[in-house]
């Protein structure tokens, strides 16, 4: 308002939370401007996702007195992400997200250093996450939500009571969005529910029966599902579908088309071909930017402590009326993610390659495909030829000389779990005990996983 | 240019070409772009919203950076209506966008006028006072406003206009109309060329449960002299039958009938929320009546009438294990009556628009069949005036919330982000705006706020000292993330006001930052 006096500092209005003491906190607030350098200097955040959540995660974090930001996303930039995408302009078409994002962001607010990186999430080293006080999820995938979560509870350690090391826990927030519809959520891993805790949270996606496609098509849906799925193959013998090809889609439109006009179906349209076989899930921009927004408040309140934090799920729903709810969900003490990790009784003479072997059989962990590593020491990688070349003659020792003949620690194990029939990449935490070593006896494994 | 139909994708799937078309109508005028603002216009520019007007009469300044991703550091020092405006244009070329470098309180004052020209006006930032005053010209001017603050921590969105009313609420779970309870003769005569009992198991398990239900529902009836199954042994029995009549396991057809036998034993007639809306008083129509509440009118007499106490049928039925000729042929049963209930009803309603003076055919088909569509989930939303609600909040609710450990802080948020406007009323700034002296504000508040509650009828309900001390730590801080909160959700009741989908929020909705129970209150 007019007549007030003007005060110069940037962080005119954070200062007030950063600078000021206050009453309903959290446990490790020290209020000052140290706080504020720290967090400016110091404090490393990770976006998991440069589309609509990420895009605003970027600008919110960046405004929230954050400066050493990274982004990480694979896709580029299409022309239907612009109705809400807000970084990207219809020049921007065609260029990697992560890039172009970090770009805009730095050009606006001035101070922000955002790294890009153009890249699957599985590309970068585990030890990549190692280096941010907290990561914020900006993702619309169960499969990527799953993957980011093992790789930061596997920094998870506990102490021999069992109870999580605090200086090993890496936060996360997690939003998501669908139509009127999102959620925010904080997990401290050992502390609140990991993603893996409360997968119930996402159901699988419901498949037409095939028998219901083949023969008793009754909708729309039905009828585009047959061209996709059984047609395509039929057809196309060999050539796979791509629902990025607009030839392919407009294919399965017109098969879908003549299905249902052979069995007097109405309703198939070009829109609901796509929306159906690429699954689309509606979104807008200001779904994006509330959910956004609190997880970005959450991350600022998790590393200042300078208010209560979400405790710890948040859903909102504004398409009849507006509601919002907290729920505190409880962890899942048994969770093979987020839990002190699967015990696995070994005898000393054990090869690792027996061992990797072992893993593919283990009824919880199902695990193909493994590569091992002990105290950030690969013991053998399956990937890149490099890795494998130089780990490969590791395979035929005993894992208990790899892990330098101590009686019980922890590996982590990558690779490829299959669940419902269906294979996800995945990392997992394996405590590993050995057993018919001379003259040992340890108690500790006796007590069980 | 972007085709918009690519562009606009993912939010077509949602609201349509009409809903699409409804915002590119529409106007918005915007008070004041401070982050709440700035942020509430650029969700709304991103969908493709007609035209934006900003108005904001102060210059940019270095604090103004820290907040606000639509200012930069090259603008220090000039306009923020202009340099906001400037960034949103580049968002969306189809919007039209212009901005008025003038304080809103200025406006308010001088040209009332000035907002007639509206959809919409969203205000933010603003103090009770002011509120009250553009209240008062949005109503008188039929404009619709969307209140919205953001004060450190917590902050409010309030939308305010006499009347709103909604066609396609689009509710997310709302139970279909398959009339099974109460089955009409084309829907009966179908069922009756259909046998239970064929021996063919292909065509027993492909028997929609819509039929089965129709057909148990008859024999039933018979044998319980006309009536349905109502106490818990009759429904448990009538199950019972269902089970009875499958003849293998992997009878997908009859499990769904035995979970939707419910539909046979619910109640005939409309729900009690449509009940309320025929019964409205608005549904006493004249020539000043809206076409909503025309509609209404036929409906209740197609209701009283025709209908035999059911609401006009939809047309659609739920997808169900059947063969395709069966579901096909149901489809078109339903559709048929649909069709035929859409007649009555648009002659019904031609019929009152000619009586009231207004020409018959000022009402379109399309309106008609959608309104006859959605009959069963119309909706009317009312808000009231600001002023009622400062002046005189419904105390009981108040006190209700204050004592609810779920309501108490959002309240406590509530009634001081009215006390702190009392308090800059006196003091010329907010508390804790400025530092140093926090103490003697921290004691201003609280007295200010006790000042408050007794002059709404609350004495003796006391604010938590710790709210009070949040709320002078706060300092009127606009922070951007509380500030894309609030203007998210603004812009979000927006599109839904515009649009005339879905259902728009009711009462005031206050944010609390500090542990996300945020509420709405009805006050
Ligand atoms: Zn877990």
């Amino acid at each position: 308002m007019a007549g007030s006096v003007v005060q110069s500092s940037r962080s005119r209005d954070l200062d007030k939370l950063l600078l000021r003491p206050g009453n309903l906190i959290g446990a490790n607030f020290e209020p000052g401007s140290q706080l504020r350098d720290d967090l400016q200097q110091y404090v490393k955040v990770l976006v998991i996702g440069a589309g609509g959540l990420g895009c605003e995660l970027l600008k919110d974090l960046a405004l929230s007195g954050f400066r050493n930001l990274e982004v990480i996303d694979m896709d580029r930039i299409e022309v239907t992400n612009l109705n809400r995408q807000f970084l990207f302009r219809l020049e921007d078409v065609g260029k990697p997200k992560a890039e172009v994002a970090a770009k805009r962001v730095m050009e606006r607010v001035s101070g922000v250093n955002i790294l890009p990186h153009f890249c699957r999430i599985e590309d970068k080293e585990i030890e990549f996450y190692n280096d941010f006080h907290i990561i914020a999820l900006g993702l619309d995938s169960i499969e990527a939500r799953s993957y980011i979560n093992s790789v930061a509870c596997s920094f998870l350690e506990y102490d021999s009571d069992d109870n999580p090391l605090e200086e090993t826990i890496k936060p996360m927030v997690d939003g998501g969005t669908e139509g009127f519809k999102g959620h925010a959520r904080v997990i401290l891993p050992g502390v609140t529910p990991c993603f893996e805790c409360t997968i119930w949270l996402f159901p699988p996606q419901v498949k037409f029966p095939l028998c219901t496609l083949a023969e008793t098509p009754r909708t729309a849906a039905h009828c585009i599902e047959y061209a996709h799925l059984i047609k395509w193959d039929e057809v196309h013998s060999g050539k796979s579908f791509d629902p990025d090809d607009s030839e392919h889609m407009k294919w399965v439109y017109s098969e879908a088309l003549k299905r249902a006009e052979l069995f007097g179906i109405p309703g198939v349209t070009y829109s609901l071909t796509q929306g159906v076989v690429k699954n689309i899930i509606p979104a807008i921009a200001s779904t994006n930017a509330i959910i956004s927004a609190a997880c970005a408040l959450e991350t600022l309140k998790i590393v200042s402590g300078c208010s209560k934090t979400l405790s710890n799920y948040l859903t909102y729903n504004g398409a009849e009326g507006l509601h919002t709810k907290v729920t505190e969900f409880v962890k899942d003490k048994d969770c093979l993610v987020c839990g002190p990790g699967v015990l696995i009784e070994l005898d000393s003479s054990i090869t690792l390659q027996k061992f990797i072997d072992l893993l593919e059989d283990h009824p919880k962990l199902l695990l193909s495909k493994a590569s091992v590593t002990h105290r950030g020491k690969n013991l053998y990688m399956q990937a890149p030829p490099v890795l494998e070349e130089m780990t490969r003659s590791n395979l035929g020792v005993p894992l208990f000389d790899l892990m330098g003949k101590v009686l019980k620690d922890v590996v982590h194990v990558t690779g490829v779990a299959s669940k419902n029939d269906k294979k996800t990449s995945c990392l997992r935490k394996l405590r590993v005990a050995f057993k018919g070593v001379d003259g040992v006896t340890d108690m500790d494994t006796a007590s069980g996983a | 240019m972007a085709e918009p139909k690519v562009k606009y994708d993912r939010q077509l799937r949602i609201w349509g070409d009409q809903g699409q078309a409804a915002l590119e109508k529409a106007s918005i005028c915007l008070l004041n772009c401070g982050p709440t603002g700035s942020e509430t216009l650029k969700n709304l520019v991103l969908g493709g919203i007609g035209s934006i007007t900003i108005v904001d009469g102060t210059k940019i300044e270095e604090g103004d950076l820290g907040n606000n991703f639509m200012v930069d550091e090259s603008s220090i020092g000039q306009s923020k209506a202009k340099c906001v405006c400037a960034f949103l244009q580049e968002l969306n070329d189809a919007v039209k966008a212009k901005f008025i470098e003038e304080y809103p309180e200025a406006l308010i004052e001088t040209r009332p006028s000035f907002f007639s020209q509206f959809t919409l006006v969203v205000a933010t930032q603003l103090v009770e006072e002011w509120i009250v005053k553009l209240d008062k010209i949005c109503r008188n001017a039929n404009v619709i406003l969307v209140v919205a603050r953001s004060y450190g921590l917590t902050g409010l969105v309030r939308i305010s206009l006499k009347e709103h009313t909604v066609i396609e609420s689009k509710p997310d779970h709302f139970l279909d109309d398959l009339r099974l309870n109460n089955p009409w003769p084309e829907l009966r005569r179908f069922a009756e060329t259909i046998d239970l009992n064929a021996p063919d198991p292909v065509a027993h398990k492909h028997t929609p449960y819509v039929v089965i239900l129709v057909k148990m529902a008859e024999e039933w009836a018979k044998s319980h002299g006309g009536s349905l199954p109502s106490s818990r042994e009759e429904k448990k029995a009538f199950k019972d039958l269902l089970k009875a009549k499958m003849i293998a396991m992997d009878e997908d057809n009859y499990k769904e009938a035995i979970e939707a036998s419910f539909k046979v034993f619910a109640p005939r007639g409309i729900s009690s929320d449509l009940k309320q809306i025929v019964n409205d008083s608005c549904a006493e129509v004249d020539s000043n009546s809206s076409d909503f509440w025309i509609l209404v009118a036929a409906l209740k007499e197609f209701i009283v009438n025709e209908g035999g106490g059911e609401a006009p049928m939809e047309g659609s039925i739920p997808d169900m294990t059947s063969s395709t000729e069966h579901y096909v042929n149901l489809q078109n049963i339903y559709q048929a009556k649909a069709e035929a209930d859409f007649k009555i009803i648009e002659e019904r309603a031609r019929n009152i628009l000619k009586k009231i003076g207004r020409d018959p055919n000022s009402i379109s088909k399309t309106t008609v069949k959608s309104f006859c569509k959605n009959a069963r989930k119309l909706r009317v939303c009312r808000y009231r005036s600001l002023e009622d609600e400062f002046n005189s909040p419904i105390v009981p609710e108040l006190q209700k919330y204050l004592t609810d450990e779920d309501f108490s802080v959002a309240v406590g948020f509530y009634l001081l982000l009215r006390a702190v406007d009392r308090f800059a009323a006196n003091y010329n700034s907010f508390p804790g705006q400025f530092d140093g002296g926090i103490d003697e504000d921290i004691s201003r508040l609280k007295t200010t706020a006790v000042g408050l509650l007794s002059d709404l009828g609350c004495n003796g309900l006391t604010l938590s000292e710790d709210l009070i001390n949040e709320m002078c730590r706060f300092g009127a801080a606009e922070l951007h993330v509380v500030a894309a909160f609030t203007g998210g959700i603004a812009s979000q009741e927006v599109i839904k006001l515009i649009t005339r989908q879905f259902v728009p929020m009711s009462g005031t909705f206050v944010f609390n930052g500090i542990d996300h129970k945020s509420q709405l209150l009805s006050l």
